[in-house]
């Protein structure tokens, strides 16, 4: 059964690999074959195109998220998967304009994703401190923390761009920035659990 | 160098091999500063996601700002041809547009009478008066007036005008004519013909709606009253199969039609008429259904439109139940129906020429 399950499920492990790496193709592919499905649902659902492109990137966000978890196995069709969340975060925004009201229905068979959408909540939360964080940061720090850690760029780079005597200097540099980064962002954490 | 210096460098990789495993076997011994690498560790790893998201989210923004208007109606209409899009969009509107439409069709049947006309119209029950042809009467009436300008005399010539025209019979005394309820109803004034072609003027003095009977009486001074008719009324039932014939005005000219009697009831089970096998027509209601003694049984009042050779006559008994229900004030004087009756044993042409003369043409103006 599971390797029936395998050759079925082949093209969905291939999208999700290049999801995971965060190739432009794959998502580009996502965009072509799911994204009208979705603009259909909440044209029908009394939506705008706006609606259903911010909709259809939080949909993508959310399987990223559920995708970069570690126990992470696909249990459905890749599109039937991505119509439930989009269905799901549909209608709760629905809910929060006060347009419309679940029943208990839609709950039973949206369990499952409300875990997933659960993980990417807790996901943006995080995230949401980290670019607090870097906004408070202030340059050039954020700059040099940016390409180090996310553009990964080398420290010679880095020491040629900011002008640097040396790469150790750099080095020095980056570390201090990294450390204040880390207290901004415990600091951040803490204010959002007091408050 | 600090702690987490060491760490830095330790998780970046950048350590010589030397101090790599210093720092370990330090790591190792030291629970606590572990538990800071650790912390160090899922810190850089946020540091890393939150990167890695924030490209893709970027990614993902430049892909959908791409996605101009036209090109996502392009996508999501590949599936659908633009009848059904149009259909699904204007479903609700078009369910509504239909609601109304029968909603409106069924009470404009109502407001005009379709719903009480239904029973009129299913049923296959005729009764048999004659409807005069409004059209050749009128032209028949032009024709006269035109004559009329070109001699420049002016007669007043005599058409007949009735809109209805059916039979009746005799009782006794003469004057006394019942015919049905349905060739009185709504009359403005009657006359009574016979056979000879003399016109009386008669009122009506009973209707009996439920039966379908009236009586009318004669009141014209001109009309010579005999106090017995030759034919006698039968108080029982009549036996299915007998014989039996009817004299009336179907046309101008009285019609003799004969047949038997096929069923002890009417139409759709009727109790109080018989189904009888003759040639009847438009015009031969209320006129009288004879056995071959020349006893009437029955009053003939319609047939069944669909029907081959089923006619329907009021039994005789309830002529005289009905007869008896009349308020003695509302004659002029008594009637008694006949018991004596002088056609037994006659042949049926010997019947006709004594019966014939109390068989009258009902018209209702």
């Amino acid at each position: 059964m599971n390797k029936g399950k395998e050759e079925f499920f082949a093209d969905d492990q291939q999208l999700i690999h290049g999801l995971k790496q965060g190739s432009s193709e794959t998502l580009d592919h996502l965009y072509r074959t799911y994204f009208p499905m979705v603009v259909k649902l909440i044209r029908d659902n009394s939506g705008t195109e706006e609606d259903a492109k911010d909709i259809f990137q939080d949909t993508v966000l959310v399987l990223y998220d559920r995708v970069r978890q570690p126990d992470f196995e696909l249990t459905s069709k890749l599109k039937t998967y991505l119509y439930a969340v989009s269905r799901r975060l549909w209608l709760k925004q629905l809910n929060r304009n006060g347009r419309f009201n679940d029943d208990i229905a839609d709950y039973e068979d949206a369990l499952a994703i409300e875990e997933d959408l659960g993980i990417h909540e807790e996901t943006d939360r995080q995230y949401y401190q980290m670019e607090e964080a870097l906004m408070q940061l202030g340059e050039p720090c954020k700059s040099i923390i940016t390409d180090f850690y996310i553009q990964n760029r080398s420290m010679q780079d880095i020491c040629d761009k900011f002008g640097y005597t040396n790469a150790d200097n750099a080095k020095n540099q980056k570390y201090k920035c990294l450390q204040r980064l880390k207290k901004l962002f415990f600091q951040i954490s803490d204010d959002l659990a007091e408050g | 160098m600090d702690f987490t210096k060491w760490a830095d460098a330790y998780l970046e990789g950048s350590l010589s091999e030397e101090d790599r495993l210093k720092f370990e076997s330090y790591c190792a011994a030291n629970p606590e500063q572990y538990n800071l690498l650790e912390t160090h560790r899922m810190f850089l790893e946020q540091l890393r996601g939150y990167g890695k998201r924030k490209l893709l989210k970027n990614q993902l923004q430049e892909i959908s700002a791409h996605l101009s208007a036209p090109a996502i109606d392009h996508l999501s209409s590949v599936d659908e041809p633009p009848v059904i899009s149009l259909w699904t969009r204007f479903k609700v509107n078009a369910l509504v547009a239909a609601s109304v439409a029968v909603l409106a069709v069924l009470t404009t049947l109502w407001a005009t009478g379709y719903y009480s006309s239904v029973k009129d119209t299913s049923t296959q029950y005729s009764a048999l008066r004659r409807d005069m042809n409004n059209i050749r009467r009128n032209v028949k009436a032009q024709n006269m007036a035109i004559r009329n300008m070109n001699s420049s005399t002016n007669k007043n010539g005599v058409y007949n005008s009735s809109h209805y025209s059916a039979s009746g019979f005799a009782l006794s005394p003469t004057n006394y004519i019942v015919t049905n309820y349905h060739v009185i109803r709504d009359a403005d004034s009657v006359y009574v013909q016979n056979i000879s072609g003399d016109s009386y003027r008669a009122k009506v003095i009973y209707q009996d709606p439920i039966y379908d009977l009236a009586v009318l009486q004669i009141t014209d001074p001109s009309f010579k009253v005999q106090t017995n008719v030759p034919y006698a009324f039968k108080q029982g039932i009549a036996d299915v199969g007998e014989d039996v014939f009817t004299y009336g005005f179907p046309r101008d000219e009285a019609v003799y039609g004969r047949g038997y009697l096929s069923s002890k009831t009417g139409y759709s089970g009727d109790t109080t008429s018989y189904q009888v096998s003759i040639d009847v027509n438009p015009g031969n209601s209320g006129g009288p259904l004879l056995d071959s003694k020349g006893n009437v049984i029955g009053i003939i009042s319609g047939k069944q439109t669909q029907a081959e050779g089923a006619a329907f006559a009021i039994k005789s008994n309830y002529l005289l139940k009905s007869l008896s229900n009349i308020p003695a004030d509302s004659l002029g004087g008594k009637f008694s129906l006949n018991r004596k009756n002088i056609l037994n044993g006659m042949a049926q042409r010997d019947q006709i020429k004594k019966l014939e003369n109390y068989i009258y043409m009902v018209k209702v103006y």
